[in-house]
């Protein structure tokens, strides 16, 4: 029998947290927490923010979110908690370090290397 | 002139061999727990079901190591890893376990078809210690040494090929 070497993603029989999909009652609170939501990856699915993800994981992460917010925690430290225990992995806003400083860079390089191959054509025709 | 006609064609040729390269070396998407080296969280976790202690960050600080296994009832792989725990308990190897979401009733029956290697098994309703260890799905196991240290981490089921490591972590954590 073959079974799968990576953990498998099934469902558990329990429901979601309450804060999973619960709204916080304070507006400012809950838009905080929803910003950050979405700038956390949901580990399963992992093309998703845990705002938009269905798994289970990704509502208990958005529980955790909801109830250290509520509880006075600022975002970017709920964040911080977060990469401390995943990697920069986790949050879609990676501090810009040695390894990852070309993701910032390239759309910028490509920009002036695609100015530069087209740099023929701006001039007047002679 | 001359030479520079062929830089789109190298560019091209650049793309084709990433692309080539990462079919044969698909990206691995497991994430692992960050925390190797460090402490355990504190944290303490109620028995996930009667008959059984819950489990304490303090119930891993206790002079041996242990091994903390983090499954579900619900979870294929963590049923294919069953026989495998209890040939490391029969080997000597302390085993403790947190169960992710899980009903009391689900555990137990979950426990008598595969066997019970687990010494303590804490409930994690909401997963909540589970993100606390940077765990990111079931099962993973997690190498704890007598001081509460994590030494090593297993994402996956632990399967016959994995023993000898896990056996090797356990000596390490001495």
């Amino acid at each position: 029998m073959l079974f799968f070497a990576s953990p498998l993603f099934a469902d558990s029989t329990l429901p979601p947290s309450r804060w999973a999909n619960q709204q916080l009652p304070d507006p400012r609170q809950e838009a905080a927490a929803t910003a950050l939501m979405q700038e956390i990856r949901c580990l399963v699915c992992q093309g998703q923010s845990i705002a938009d993800s269905d798994a289970e994981l990704a509502g208990d992460m958005r529980a955790l979110v909801r109830e250290r917010i509520a509880a006075g925690e600022r975002p970017e430290a709920v964040r911080q908690w977060l990469v401390e225990r995943y990697g920069a992995w986790v949050s879609y806003r990676p501090p810009v370090e040695p390894l990852s400083w070309p993701l910032y860079a390239a759309p910028i390089a490509l920009l002036l290397a695609g100015a530069w191959l087209l740099r023929g054509r701006f001039r007047r025709k002679a | 002139m001359s030479r520079a006609r062929f830089l789109p064609l190298i560019i091209f040729g650049l793309l084709v061999a990433a692309g080539v390269w990462r079919l044969a070396t698909p990206k691995d998407d497991r994430v692992a727990s960050q925390l190797e080296g460090q402490k355990l969280p504190v944290f303490a976790l109620p028995p996930a079901l009667p008959g059984k202690p819950g489990l304490t960050s303090a119930d891993l600080a206790t002079g041996t190591p242990r091994l903390v296994n983090i499954f579900a009832s619900w979870c294929v792989p963590c049923a294919a890893e069953a026989p495998v725990l209890m040939q490391l308990k029969r080997q000597g190897v302390p085993i403790d376990a947190i169960a992710i979401r899980d009903k009391p009733e689900d555990v137990a029956a979950f426990l008598a078809q595969y066997g019970d290697p687990f010494t303590r098994i804490g409930g994690d309703q909401r997963s909540q210690v589970q993100i606390a260890l940077g765990s990111s799905g079931v099962p993973e196991s997690f190498v704890v040494d007598g001081k509460g240290v994590i030494r090593a981490q297993h994402i996956g089921p632990i399967m016959e090929q994995d023993v000898p490591g896990i056996l090797q972590a356990m000596e390490e954590a001495r």
